[in-house]
């Protein structure tokens, strides 16, 4: 179950858990002991056939009103004290431990990583070093989104304009985490999804290295590709940005390193030269309401662009 | 001349189509808004049903995104605004003046204009299934993505109109009962001795009248976003889209007390009289009702604890939020003092009430745990919010409103709804609810996120994801023999007699049904249960087995047409109808013509003509 509150992976969502735990079970006491008293009252004063007896004409009981106001009040109050010491813990990230700076910025349907210190600029899958905090900064191009990886942390919401919003995070240990927008965002909302990919701090380091690198420079078919790719008649680069090529759009990810990624389209499809024809031949088809057309792209064309793409490691 | 003339003539007629149109009688306008809330609510069911096959296995394409969103959206809007809210309003109607003891509500014109605003209203909200799309947006609209650039279809158009002529029902309705249930109660019935479910529709009213504005303000911002180029919420033009969720929480929070307190009173109601016993703690489950009124204004922003408020205000809204749960608690545990020592007789209406006291329980315990703001930030927006909304709304409210259906319609028809038919329903619906709802806390924690229209297989979700949409239909085919039910018996129904369940309060004093003007004698009241002390006097019958007295509140039901009662109007369906066309001349702009250099479109200027008109009719309208 890659998206389990309950198998917390990460301080955040691990302190969240005990929390929650916490309130569980004090709830399943509280449950069996009222319900309990409800289901008792109702086999125990059940009119017998043939009873039909007036029962005594109780009003109530004001000692007793007194009590079942008291002990309620009691119980929440347990709650509330730790629930706002958690509050007070999230709301910034500990010291103790070197922090990442991550900007996430999202988009209808798709996730924008940006590491600043680090000059990387990604999409849809987020690396992380292990030993660190992530602390990430979040807004939104278009409308509200929100952040959320279960097994790592709690959601944030992602706002257009000024406003942002902050979430700090880190995970245990090495590992593939899913996340998934949690904020209805339009026709595709269901198909907004991401992967935090927690490494070591070595991996991190060369996956940083990698990403800095400058393309990949294309041979054979895939030199057609690149072609293809900037070819006024077929629009891709008028949305996606290829570092070192006449490819600068904005609109969608950026693509400079693709086949560094394990997934595409927002988590929706592995990256696998089938999966990238599928959705070249009609995004729409697979993705209700994304921004990227069908190009009207011929069989030929499209493997090309899959040759292409899949060298941009 | 003539023509207005003839129509300011009163109707007279008692019988036929035009009889219910122009009807103010509050007894049949309850039945209108019952017939027409059912039919919502089934329809509201629908589309529940339509998500849920969907939702039964993974990567499901029985229907589409776009259709998907305007089924969640228009569930929400369907349950809340045209379902429970006015199945509940269909119990003030009737039940109100009953229990009281008055012959009408304040201002029977007004109630009507309430019923026919709503139904034009509930029509308007639907219309974009007809038109292109209906509302997409989610019953909460959050903006921006309720601008025209993001949600184009007139969906969006039709629920902002659609929500504020809605308002317009329910903010006339709510003045209507306040007024009411200060003036017109029957000599001695002072305050502390009014039935419970009074109280809470006097509680309910107020919460209307407050938290509408708030919501009106919000949904014109809106409307002039879309339709004049503002930008209240226009990010790019310097708008906040923080500004809708505060507003539309303010009402938002106040709105869930409105869907659930009625019901809490109608289950205040059932559970004394099925139990042979006074309420418990009476002035206590009052005062708690009442303080849940008033505390339900703190708390508006634990729905926005992802936004990143800050420690401070979370930790502010988490506290006033587990506050609540105190007054809510002790009505939980007065019910279960009613039903302690009492002689429980098990039929369907106290079914209904034990039900919905269990399964609120439970959605009000899952409600404490996201009034933990770390807690809500794994359960916000997932499957775990879906179960306790619906553990509070459908076993919460639907339980209730269910209780009050089977306990009050031997009052409306005189007919008995059939017993083991009523049990089967029960035991239909409760089982299914569970099966339903239930395992969502589940999948929700497993970080299934709520509005998505289809999800991989692979999640942990695919098999508890049957079990719901199994559940919901085992809960739709106790709602289907609900409906058997209504229509056997009342052909076949036993006959139910003026008080079939040795009834507390003044409703069952009266004939079944009531006649025109309720009661021959306006009785006086002389303490809590007034009925109860008429039949067993003021000892409360301790140790009597049959009453003592014969019934005298109603007085004798011999020839009383002399009784002055309103007479019906053609007016309040007039200005309904004209509510309706300026509505709609807003969301199409049909026809615009130019009038003093400004654009005026046709149909909303007929349709504030005949408003004027009607009004107008209205306030010359002689006595029949």
């Amino acid at each position: 179950m890659p998206q389990n509150t309950l198998a917390p992976a990460g301080e955040v969502a691990r302190d969240i858990l005990s929390l929650f735990r916490l309130i569980f079970w004090m709830a399943v006491v509280v449950f069996v002991v009222v319900q309990g008293l409800l289901v008792y009252a109702i086999f125990r004063f059940r009119r017998k056939p043939g009873d039909t007896a007036m029962p005594a004409q109780v009003h109530g009981n004001t000692p007793l009103e007194v009590a079942w106001t008291i002990a309620p009040a009691v119980i929440l109050a347990v709650i509330a004290v730790p629930t706002i010491g958690t509050i007070g813990k999230l709301a910034e990230p500990p010291d103790g431990k070197p922090v990442v700076q991550v900007s996430v910025t999202g988009h209808q349907w798709w996730w924008e990583f940006q590491l600043p210190e680090l000059g990387v600029l990604t999409a849809n899958e987020l690396h992380i070093p292990v030993g660190s905090r992530v602390n990430a900064t979040l807004k939104s191009a278009d409308i509200i989104h929100s952040f959320w990886v279960p097994r790592l942390s709690g959601k944030s919401d992602l706002f257009p304009g000024s406003r942002t919003t902050s979430r700090w995070f880190d995970a245990d240990q090495p590992g593939e985490y899913q996340g998934q927008c949690a904020e209805f965002c339009g026709a595709s909302h269901a198909h907004m999804k991401f992967r935090v990919i927690a490494q070591t701090q070595a991996d991190f380091d060369a996956w940083v290295r990698a990403q800095k690198a400058p393309a990949a420079t294309p041979t054979g078919r895939a030199a057609d590709g690149a072609a293809l790719f900037t070819n006024p008649s077929k629009l891709c680069y008028t949305c996606h940005t290829i570092d070192g090529t006449t490819a600068q759009g904005k609109v969608g990810p950026n693509l400079t390193h693709f086949a560094s990624r394990g997934t595409l389209a927002a988590g929706l499809f592995e990256r696998t030269d089938e999966n990238i024809a599928t959705w070249l031949r009609d995004p729409l088809a697979v993705k209700p309401g994304s921004k990227m057309p069908n190009l009207g792209l011929s069989d030929t064309d499209i493997q090309t662009l899959v040759t292409y793409l899949q060298a941009l490691k | 001349m003539a023509t207005i003339a003839a129509v300011l003539r009163r109707p007279t007629s008692p019988t036929g189509v035009w009889a219910w149109i122009t009807t103010v009688d509050h007894k049949r306008i309850g039945v209108l808004y019952l017939v027409t809330a059912f039919t919502f609510f089934l329809i509201g069911g629908l589309e529940a049903m339509a998500m849920r096959t969907q939702l039964m296995r993974a990567d499901n394409s029985v229907v589409s995104a776009s259709v998907f969103s305007q089924l969640f959206t228009m569930h929400a809007l369907t349950m809340i605004f045209l379902g429970v809210m006015p199945l509940s309003a269909a119990f003030f109607n009737f039940i109100v003046p009953l229990q009281i003891g008055a012959r009408d509500v304040a201002f029977p014109r007004l109630n009507a204009l309430s019923y026919w605003v709503f139904l034009f209203g509930g029509i308007l909200l639907n219309l974009g299934w007809f038109t292109g799309g209906a509302a997409d947006a989610g019953w909460f609209a959050y903006a921006n993505l309720t601008e025209r650039t993001y949600t184009p279809s007139h969906g969006m158009d039709f629920y902002v109109l659609g929500l504020l002529v809605l308002g317009v029902s329910s903010l006339a309705a709510a003045l209507n009962f306040i007024i009411t249930i200060i003036n017109l109660r029957a000599p001695g019935m002072t305050l502390m001795r009014m039935p419970v479910f009074i109280w809470m529709t006097l509680v309910t009213s107020f919460l209307l009248v407050f938290a509408f504005p708030v919501i009106t303000v919000g949904l014109f911002q809106l409307l002039f976003d879309r339709f004049f180029g503002t930008n209240f919420f226009n990010v790019a033009g310097g708008g906040d889209v923080i500004m809708w969720q505060h507003l539309f929480w303010v009402f938002g929070h106040p709105e869930v007390y409105i869907l659930i307190l009625p019901a809490m009173g109608i289950v205040s109601e059932v559970l004394p009289a099925f139990s042979r016993k006074p309420l418990f703690g009476y002035p206590f489950v009052v005062f708690s009702g009442v303080v849940i009124g008033f505390m339900g204004w703190g708390v508006w922003a634990h729905h926005m604890f992802t936004t990143g408020m800050g420690p401070v205000a979370d930790a502010v809204f988490s506290v006033t939020t587990m506050l609540i749960a105190v007054p809510t608690g002790v009505k939980i545990f007065n019910w279960l003092g009613t039903l302690w020592g009492g002689s429980l007789d098990l039929k369907t209406p106290m079914l209904f009430a034990l039900g919905f006291v269990f399964l609120f329980i439970i959605g009000g315990l899952s409600g404490v745990s996201h009034a933990s703001p770390p807690a809500d930030l794994q359960q916000q927006d997932t499957y775990y919010i879906v179960a306790h909304i619906h553990y509070v709304l459908f076993g919460g409210s639907i339980f209730g409103i269910f209780a009050g259906l089977y306990y009050w319609f031997p009052k409306m028809t005189n007919r008995l709804l059939n017993e083991g038919v009523g049990k089967l329903n029960f035991w239909l619906m409760f089982i299914g609810m569970n099966m339903a709802f239930a395992p969502m806390h589940w999948y929700g924690l497993q970080g299934m996120p709520r509005r998505i229209y289809t999800y991989p297989s692979g999640m942990g979700w695919d098999g508890w994801n049957l079990v719901s949409t199994i559940g919901g239909y085992i809960l739709a085919v106790g709602i289907l023999v609900f409906v058997y039910n209504v229509f056997s018996s009342l052909r076949r129904g036993r006959v139910a007699g003026d008080d079939p369940w040795d009834g507390r309060t003044l409703e069952w004093a009266i004939p079944s049904p009531p006649p025109h003007y309720n009661f021959a004698e306006i009785p006086v009241v002389h303490g809590r249960d007034a009925f109860w002390e008429q039949k067993y006097g003021a000892g409360h019958g301790e140790g009597a087995q049959t009453p003592m007295h014969r019934p005298v509140a109603g007085g004798s039901y011999e020839a009383h047409a002399d009784i002055h009662m309103p007479s019906p109007s053609y007016w309040p369906i007039v200005v309904s109808f004209g509510l309706l066309l300026l509505a709609l001349g807003v969301v199409y702009g049909l026809a615009p013509v130019m009038l003093l250099g400004l654009p005026f479109n046709v149909t909303s200027l007929l349709g504030v003509g005949i408003i004027f008109i009607g009004i107008y009719g209205w306030s010359i309208e002689p006595v029949a």
